[in-house]
C-alpha cells in the first residue's frame, strides 16, 4: 500500500484515496511533429525496475494533481511534488542519489 | 413554494453510536484565492467565523467555513440564508477571479455522535481519526468505503459527515452497519 503526501493540502493520503495519471514529465507532440515524436509521445513509456516518477491526483481529497517520485520494487517514496513542475526538484534528486546512487530515468539521473 | 426536503431527512439509527440524516443545510462552494483579504472578507463576512487554515473547519453551530481544497472552501449557513448569503458574497467578490456555487441540495449531511463516533468513521474511511491526529476544528475530504466524502468534529463526540446527495443512502447504510451493536472494535 502507498502512502504519498499531498503537496497540495497536506494529507497524507492512502493509495485508495488517489487515482495513478500514470509517467510523470511527459512532453507533449502534437500536431506538425514527426511521426516518431508522436508515437513516442502516445506510446512510449517507462517501465522502470526501481526510481519511477509518476503522476497522482488526490481524487478522494482535494482533487489536484501532483508528482511523485518512489521506487517500485521496494514501493519507497522519495517524495512527492507539485504538477506545475517540469522536472524533479535537486532535493528529491539528491535524495534518490543517496539512496539509489547511479539511478537514471529518462533524461533525468 | 414546495417544501424542501434532504436526502432521508429525518432518518435516525441508534447503534453504538447514533447516526442522524440531517435536515437541509445551506451550503456554498467558494473557489479563488484563498489568500486573498477580499475573499476571506467575504466568506467570514456571511458566516460569521474565523478563516479556517489548510485542513480545518471553523464551525459554530449551522454556520461555518471548511477548508476543502488550496482554492476553495465550502461555506455552511442555514438553509433558508443561502440566496441571502451568496448575493453579499458576489457582491464583496465582484470583480475578482472567484467562483460562488450553491451546492445546497446536492449534499447530504449526516451525524454521528457517541462516546465511540470515532470508531464507526474509522472503519469506513482509510484517513487517520485516531485522537492524537484527528480532533474538533480539523477537516478531511476523504472517501467513506467507495465514495467521496468529507467529515469534521462538532465536539468530542459528533462528526459531521457529507457526501453527495445521490449516495445519501448508501452512506446511511455504511454509518448504520459500522454502528451495529456488538461491532464495537475499541481500538481508541
Amino acid at each position: 500500500m502507498l502512502i504519498l503526501h499531498c503537496p497540495y493540502c497536506g494529507v497524507d493520503a492512502d493509495e485508495t484515496e488517489l487515482a495513478p495519471g500514470g509517467e510523470a514529465h511527459l512532453k507533449r507532440f502534437g500536431p506538425d511533429s514527426s511521426d516518431e515524436d508522436f508515437e513516442g509521445y502516445l506510446f512510449h513509456r517507462e517501465n522502470p525496475k526501481g526510481v519511477h516518477f509518476e503522476r497522482w491526483r488526490h481524487a478522494n481529497g482535494c482533487g489536484k494533481w501532483f508528482h511523485a517520485a518512489r521506487c517500485t520494487t521496494t514501493m519507497e517514496v522519495f517524495g512527492t511534488y507539485s504538477a506545475q513542475l517540469t522536472e524533479p526538484p535537486k532535493e528529491i534528486c539528491d535524495k534518490i542519489s543517496g539512496k539509489r546512487p547511479g539511478w537514471s530515468w529518462r533524461i533525468f539521473g | 413554494m414546495s417544501d424542501v426536503v434532504a436526502a432521508l431527512q429525518g432518518a435516525v439509527y441508534d447503534g453504538f453510536a447514533k447516526v442522524e440524516a440531517a435536515g437541509p443545510r445551506g451550503m456554498i462552494t467558494v473557489k479563488g484565492d484563498l489568500a486573498a483579504s477580499v475573499l476571506k472578507n467575504a466568506t467570514t463576512g456571511v458566516a460569521g467565523v474565523d478563516f479556517p487554515g489548510q485542513g480545518e473547519a471553523n464551525c459554530v453551530g449551522e454556520k461555518g467555513i471548511c477548508w476543502m481544497a488550496p482554492d476553495e472552501v465550502l461555506v455552511l449557513v442555514p438553509y433558508a440564508e443561502v440566496p441571502d448569503a451568496v448575493g453579499r458574497m458576489e457582491k464583496v467578490l465582484a470583480g475578482t477571479h472567484h467562483l460562488i456555487a450553491n451546492v445546497s441540495d446536492a449534499r447530504a449531511l449526516f451525524f454521528v455522535s457517541g462516546l465511540d463516533a470515532r470508531e464507526v468513521i474509522a472503519k469506513l474511511t482509510p484517513a487517520d481519526v485516531s485522537p492524537s491526529a484527528f480532533r474538533p476544528g480539523q477537516f478531511r475530504r476523504t472517501r467513506l468505503a467507495q465514495v467521496p466524502a468529507a467529515f469534521w468534529m462538532r465536539d468530542a463526540e459528533t462528526f459531521e459527515v457529507i457526501c453527495f446527495r445521490s449516495v445519501a443512502r448508501y452512506v446511511f447504510d455504511l454509518l448504520k452497519t459500522a454502528a451495529l451493536p456488538g461491532s464495537e472494535v475499541g481500538y481508541f
